[in-house]
């Protein structure tokens, strides 16, 4: 394999599995804002139990999303060096400003939230929690901007420096205002909400089926799935004003995603389907005209097909279409599950439907997959371009770096990961299994007496 | 004094704040298994509970500094550093899970595990940093491409080595002396006599460091020299018109790290133990603006051609984007300063267990 597939694999493979982490921090750390004000508000204890509970999910969370996110922050460096050349100018200021603006305020905040419940007051706690809350939303608006100027680079120059050309930043606000980063960036914190709110949802379900704090599921769930409801009716309108910008900005991936070979009049919109890249169409199933319709508010109005551009310039479409088909399918089920158990919450009739809880406890990863395939369609629509426009991925890779070095990172990568998830995943699960503590329960302080040593290189003192 | 190096100093700046916060939780880490029991494990673990995630943010906002300033220099030291750095990255990824997923079990075997990992990812990180820093002092194959010509193996050598120990030590010295700090009673007490010690290793280390480096890279010292000794290559302006200035600073540093270091044992043997930590981050901090100084204005040397030397000039971002990164800097790193002071206040005196603990 060279060079360039195995830098793309590699990033591919950490981006994905950093992305399973601040979604779900992101989603837990505004429920957390809402738990932690209503039992300011209430002073009711179990608020504190929810709150005390979810903070160590938080934590969980957190820490691998941290250890995780510190690679994607280096890795433009180490495996796209001549893409840091070519943008540096424009692309590191957003990621200087994140750190600056959102991870000190976060983890600043963090050690507050996660130590600070018996040490300041309940007041200060609160503001912490606002403040993480918020710093997750910072930190996910400034890598969003660096994103999305990727997709629709604006306020650049192309000068030559040395032997090579790069790009220069001409106006810094219009920069991080770029056609498509703001639309992008609700479009992300409102899939993470889903991601964080369905986690605590099916948590709460589980309890509610095990008979157990069954008072604090029905504390958690009224809030959690009014969250989850509008979360899912915002995205379908944030993804339809999403997809004009990229009707506008680039009509080659939007060709892509609705699998559109041809230049059409009154273009279709598929609910499902398969591309025939050698026949170059699209079958399935179909609404004539409703692409045309969603994206100019006319029936017959015409929409590019993939034949305006040259080949060499076509993401892969048949990945591209159906990653997005499956996440806008998933989007509808969201629409459709949420709203229907509001309703049923909102008739009493929610909760003696044993089957409806079950099923809830297994949908957590739904829209994590969901979240995934959003990125992956975005990024894989994107190509050629690593840049759209201006740079491809291939003229972007580390020249210094050979491809059996970044076989070497990518197989390690690959035993950490894979190591660090399932003991996320079991540290997750034997948390949930333990439940909210009682609160007020003393603490099992220095579980092993003094003389017990752990013994490693020395011999144990008996 | 212009922007580039303005940046040069923020850069820097982050680096200390790094070397100085995380330093010392990266010194509890090399230190952790030499305790034996849990109870006084966790205490060292959290020592640096609270504290540890937001001394990392300074690594990672000094690399997206590093990118938007100076993003030649980004791009040629981490593509060039490919495998140390995967490595670096491995270590940090095991500390910080480590430090999450200890508690969470209650066997043996579990928490021995993560302690290793948390250990292992701590000496290892401060071994690659300091191993990195040799690097940069002995200069690495850069072409006129800008781009590392060199192996991997090219850049382990027995002086970068060295640098890597005396990295591990200083850092594990200025763990200890946190740590005196943040305890008490017998674990104190302990402490005290690893503090001794080490501080033995890293005087004499830091002669060895010192006279090794002056002895092969006698340019180090061109800062210093009130313009007896000019770096080779490009000439700069900023130097010749600031020399003796810049000397003057530079002695002036040197001064600075050497009552810092002088003032260990003394605070030491005082029981001074908010002074004794103040005199450790202060020879870190003087060390890094030696280093800093000594390689002014180059931030990457080549050791093909000392004409193709990275430096602020010819590997920094357009001057509209230093000026605008300046404003973003400038408003906030008083906020930053605020957090960080503020979690310190918060998290004083001496460390104790409670429910929220690791």
């Amino acid at each position: 394999m060279n060079a360039e597939i195995l830098a793309r694999l590699q990033f591919a493979y950490t981006i994905m599995f950093h992305y399973i982490f601040p979604p779900f921090t992101i989603g837990i750390g505004f429920l957390l804002v809402i738990y932690e004000s209503l039992y300011l508000i209430t002073k009711n204890k179990i608020y504190e139990s929810i709150t005390r509970f979810w903070i160590k999910i938080f934590a969980a969370c957190f820490s691998v999303g941290v250890a995780s996110g510190i690679v994607m922050e280096f890795e433009f460096g180490t495996n796209w060096s001549s893409y840091s050349r070519f943008v540096g100018d424009i692309f590191g200021s957003p990621l200087a400003a994140e750190g600056i603006f959102a991870f000190f305020l976060e983890s600043g905040f963090l050690a507050i939230l996660l130590f600070g419940w018996n040490r300041v007051k309940p007041g200060v706690h609160l503001f912490s929690t606002v403040m993480v809350a918020l710093g997750s939303m910072m930190s996910a608006f400034w890598i969003v901007v660096a994103n999305s100027w990727q997709q629709t680079p604006v306020a650049y120059e192309i000068v030559s420096h040395g032997e090579n050309s790069r790009a220069v930043i001409t106006d810094f606000w219009a920069m991080v205002f770029n056609p498509s980063a703001m639309v992008r960036f609700n479009h992300v914190i409102v899939g993470a909400l889903l991601q964080g709110v369905f986690l605590v949802l099916s948590v709460a379900a589980y309890y509610y089926l095990k008979k157990r704090f069954t008072d604090f599921a029905q504390k958690t769930i009224p809030v959690a799935m009014g969250v989850a409801t509008i979360a899912s009716l915002t995205q379908l309108f944030l993804g339809h004003a999403h997809s004009k910008i990229v009707a506008e900005y680039q009509p080659a991936k939007l060709a892509a995603f609705e699998g559109l070979y041809h230049t059409s009049k009154g273009a279709p919109l598929y609910i499902a389907g398969i591309t025939d890249p050698g026949k170059e169409t699209t079958y399935g199933l179909k609404i004539n005209g409703m692409l045309s319709y969603l994206i100019y508010g006319e029936r017959n109005s015409k929409v590019r097909g993939l034949n305006e551009f040259s080949k060499e310039d076509w993401p892969p479409v048949a990945a591209v279409f159906q990653t997005y088909h499956f996440m806008v399918m998933l989007g509808m089920w969201f629409i459709f599950i949420t709203l229907t158990c509001s309703l049923l919450l909102f008739l009493k009739k929610f909760y003696d439907k044993k089957w409806l809880l079950r099923f809830w406890v297994w949908m957590v990863p739904l829209p994590v997959i969901a979240n995934q395939l959003g990125w992956v369609s975005a990024e894989v629509g994107r190509q050629p371009w690593l840049v759209y426009g201006l740079l491809r991925t291939r003229d972007g890779i580390s020249v210094s770096v050979s491809a059996q070095e970044i076989l070497v990172s990518v197989i390690l990568f690959f035993i950490i990961y894979t190591l660090l998830f399932f003991v996320w995943l079991y540290v997750l699960d034997k948390e949930i299994k333990h439940g909210p503590g009682q609160v007020g329960e003393k603490p099992a302080v220095g579980y092993l007496a003094e003389a017990e040593k752990l013994g490693f290189f020395t011999k144990k003192k008996e | 004094m212009d922007y580039n190096v303005t940046w040069y100093l923020i850069v820097g700046i982050l680096l200390m704040g790094y070397a100085i916060l995380d330093g010392f939780d990266l010194g509890v880490g090399a230190l952790h298994l030499m305790v034996k029991n849990d109870h006084d494990r966790r205490i060292l673990l959290n020592s640096i509970g609270p504290v540890w995630d937001g001394n990392e943010a300074w690594l990672v906002t000094a690399g997206g500094a590093l990118f938007a300033a100076f993003p030649e220099v980004y791009a040629t030291a981490f593509s060039g550093f490919y495998l140390p750095f995967i490595l670096l990255l491995f270590a940090l990824i095991f500390r910080a899970v480590s430090i999450e997923f200890r508690s969470k079990e209650k066997s043996i075997r579990w928490r021995t595990s993560w302690d290793i990992g948390f250990s292992g990812g701590s000496i290892l990180a401060a071994i690659l940093f300091g191993v990195a820093i040799g690097n940069v002092i002995i200069g690495f194959k850069i072409g006129a491409d800008k781009e590392y010509h060199g192996q991997f193996i090219d850049l382990i050598s027995p002086y970068t080595v060295l640098t890597g120990v005396f990295n591990l030590v200083m850092f594990t010295m200025h763990g200890a002396i946190f740590l005196y700090l943040k305890t008490e009673g017998e674990l104190q007490e302990k402490v005290k006599n690893w503090i001794l010690k080490i501080y033995r290793v890293f005087v004499l280390l830091y002669l060895m460091v010192t006279a090794i480096t002056l002895y092969i890279r006698p340019e180090m010292v061109a800062n210093f020299s009130f313009g007896k000794i000019v770096h080779s290559g490009q000439p700069h302006d900023i130097i010749a018109q600031n020399q003796v200035i810049i000397s003057v600073i530079a002695w002036a540093v040197v001064l600075l790290n050497l009552l810092a270091i002088a003032n260990i044992p003394r605070t030491l043997a005082r029981n001074k133990p908010l002074q004794l930590f103040v005199s450790s981050a202060c020879s870190i901090a003087a060390l890094i603006m030696l280093f800093a100084l000594g390689i002014f204005p180059n931030m990457m040397i080549s050791n093909i051609s000392p004409f193709y030397n990275l430096d602020i000039y010819n590997a920094s971002s357009t001057e509209y984007t230093l000026k605008n990164m300046l404003i973003v800097a400038a408003i906030g790193f008083p906020f930053v300063v605020a957090y960080t002071a503020a979690i310190y206040w918060t998290y004083r005196g001496k460390t104790r267990i409670d429910d929220t603990s690791y």
